[in-house]
């Protein structure tokens, strides 16, 4: 445990002293900070714009961060050879893999919280006041961060086993249909064939499921979902993630380090 | 019980990820190393020097054989709670600075935070980079990453040290502080397993060598035995010798050379001294000197037994594209 955490706070570190990070986070901000121009001309739905533009801007930098970080998270260690150094010490294979991700899983949660901060603070500017009712955007913040959570596991599933370009493309692409899981079940409900149909249920079954932590639109609008489903959405993302790094840890234990 | 201890250890690597053809970096090794013994292992680049290293830290899987360190199998994570390593051409994270790193290393190896802290503060003093502790390692000379990455391996005051080419790339003044390094580690019992391709250094330092060439072993032991029985030609000095001597020496195939009234004769290493002192004397010569020619230096053996090999080498990687992992 003691050094799956000194990797952590290690890949933590690299993390946060890379300019990739900053640039990200200011564009985010940015964005975030637009929703004030685009509420003053959104007439009587400028705090639903604005909770819109934050709330996508926190995903889809976050995105950014998970994959473009998280692709080159092993593969890095692997091609400076900075890994053999690791390795040499008493640390498993496990253990690496599972430090990496803590890092960049902290990481993100720090950006996240930066970036929540600024949401907030622009909506204050916005509405001059907070109230409780404000707090309905921060479990829409929660589902973006058990995404991100996924994320990382399917970009350092990836970052083992090829280069940051390929692991790019791989991620982003399941990350995509991840997101069209719902279509591609509509889709195979209303086939003829039942080949396709048990097909595309097969596939959605098994690629993870993103669509599912998609809570941005009820949030602008201050909706909760039920308990049970933050219940359920936040088991399947730790299960989720526990296969996947079961996974990166079983391709890496056998993995030739030449 | 053995510091390293080596059996059989073979690995193949394939050629290409399609690829079904293999080529054979390590064949067959077997050699053990004392406690407290400094053990050179010497080699051309591609010997198979760091494919061994690598395989004792687990980096890499062995096709064949096993290998233990300090009495426990390389899978024992455990193993590598006592050893200390230095990669070849060490790259370390630029974002850090030389304490960061040190600290970053003892927390790998279990050590608390004050731990840590002094022994991060020890081993800069000691490898002469105290005043740089706060410095980013990007801003670091080759010489001051090669001293770092020693420091790193000794974090954790490991029993045994492996360092691979500690010398490599280093200027003579480099070179001189590594070598006070090990010799320093000697002193206080640790055993030292390192590869060079140096050989002054493997000179000066190694209790026993390993001469690796094409992935095999081709001579163990303690290098001044070593030296001392390769006698390379026999020398027989003449005083003007008549011709008859000549004729009469021709049968041993010598190469004559002439330095005014002296002659020079080389002889094979396997010729009869007896027999040649015989055949000079009778035709009437006068014998100033005989003598075994031996090699003056690790250098001069190296590259014969090097030189020995290379067709066979070549023959060989040509057939172990062949071979399949075991």
């Amino acid at each position: 445990m003691n050094r799956i955490a000194a990797i952590a706070v290690h890949t933590f570190k690299e993390s946060v002293r890379e300019r990739v990070l900053y640039t990200l986070v200011v564009f985010a901000m940015l964005m975030i900070g637009a929703g004030l121009i685009l509420g003053s001309v959104s007439v009587g739905i400028n705090e639903i714009a604005l909770v819109n533009l934050g709330l996508s801007a926190i995903s889809i930098f976050g995105l950014l961060i998970a994959v473009f970080i998280g692709i080159s998270l092993v593969w890095k260690e692997v091609e400076r050879r900075t890994l053999y150094n690791v390795l040499s010490k008493p640390v498993a294979r496990a253990e690496f893999i599972l430090g990496k991700y803590f890092g960049l899983v902290l990481t993100l949660a720090v950006n996240t919280a930066v970036m929540t901060a600024g949401f907030y603070l622009v909506l204050w500017c916005e509405k001059g006041r907070l109230t409780a009712a404000d707090l309905a955007p921060l479990e829409a913040i929660y589902f973006i961060l058990l995404e991100l959570m996924l994320v990382v596991g399917v970009a350092l599933l990836f970052s083992t086993m090829s280069s940051p370009a390929l692991s790019a493309v791989f991620t982003l692409s399941l990350y995509v249909i991840g997101n069209l899981l719902s279509d591609l079940r509509g889709f195979g409900e209303q086939s003829g064939s039942a080949a396709l149909r048990g097909l595309l249920r097969a596939v959605s079954l098994v690629l993870p499921d993103f669509g599912a932590f998609s809570d941005i639109a009820p949030a602008a609008h201050g909706e909760l979902v039920a308990g049970w489903q933050v219940l359920s959405h936040s088991l399947y993302a730790v299960l989720y993630t526990a296969i996947l790094l079961s996974a990166t840890i079983l391709i890496f234990e056998r993995r030739d380090l030449r | 019980m053995w510091a390293v201890e080596i059996n059989e250890l073979t690995k193949d690597y394939r050629l290409g990820f399609w690829s079904k053809k293999h080529k054979r970096a390590l064949d067959h090794l077997s050699l053990t190393v004392e406690p407290g013994e400094v053990f050179g292992l010497l080699g051309p680049n591609g010997a198979g020097k760091t494919t061994l290293m690598k395989l004792l830290l687990r980096l890499t899987f062995p096709t064949a054989g096993s290998a233990s360190i300090l009495g426990r199998p390389l899978g024992d994570v455990r193993a590598r709670a006592r050893l200390g390593y230095l990669p070849e051409n060490p790259y370390f994270y630029d974002h850090l600075t030389a304490a960061e790193f040190l600290n970053y290393a003892g927390w790998l190896c279990g050590l608390d935070a004050v731990e840590r802290r002094q022994r991060s503060h020890e081993l800069l003093e000691r490898v002469g980079l105290s005043g740089s502790a706060g410095v980013p390692m990007r801003r670091f000379s080759k010489g001051m990453v090669q001293r770092l990455g020693i420091a790193q391996a000794l974090v954790n005051d490991p029993d045994v040290v492996l360092l691979d080419e500690p010398m490599s790339g280093l200027d003579p003044l480099g070179r001189r502080q590594v070598r006070d390094l090990v010799l320093d580690l000697r002193r206080n019992g640790k055993t030292i397993f390192f590869s060079t391709h140096i050989l002054p250094d493997a000179e000066a330092l190694c209790d026993r060598v390993a001469v690796l060439n094409g992935g095999r072993l081709q001579d163990l032991g303690n290098l001044q035995e070593i030296l001392r029985s390769s006698v390379q030609s026999i020398e027989l000095v003449l005083h003007d010798p008549p011709p008859q001597a000549l004729a009469a020496l021709a049968g041993f195939n010598p190469t004559v050379t002439r330095n005014g009234d002296r002659v020079r004769l080389e002889l094979s290493a396997n010729a009869d001294a007896d027999a040649v002192l015989k055949a000079a004397l009778g035709a009437g010569a006068r014998v100033v000197s005989l003598n075994p020619v031996k090699l003056f230096s690790l250098e001069d053996y190296f590259l014969s037994r090097v030189q020995e090999s290379a067709p066979r080498s070549t023959e060989e990687k040509v057939s172990s594209t062949e071979a399949g992992l075991g």
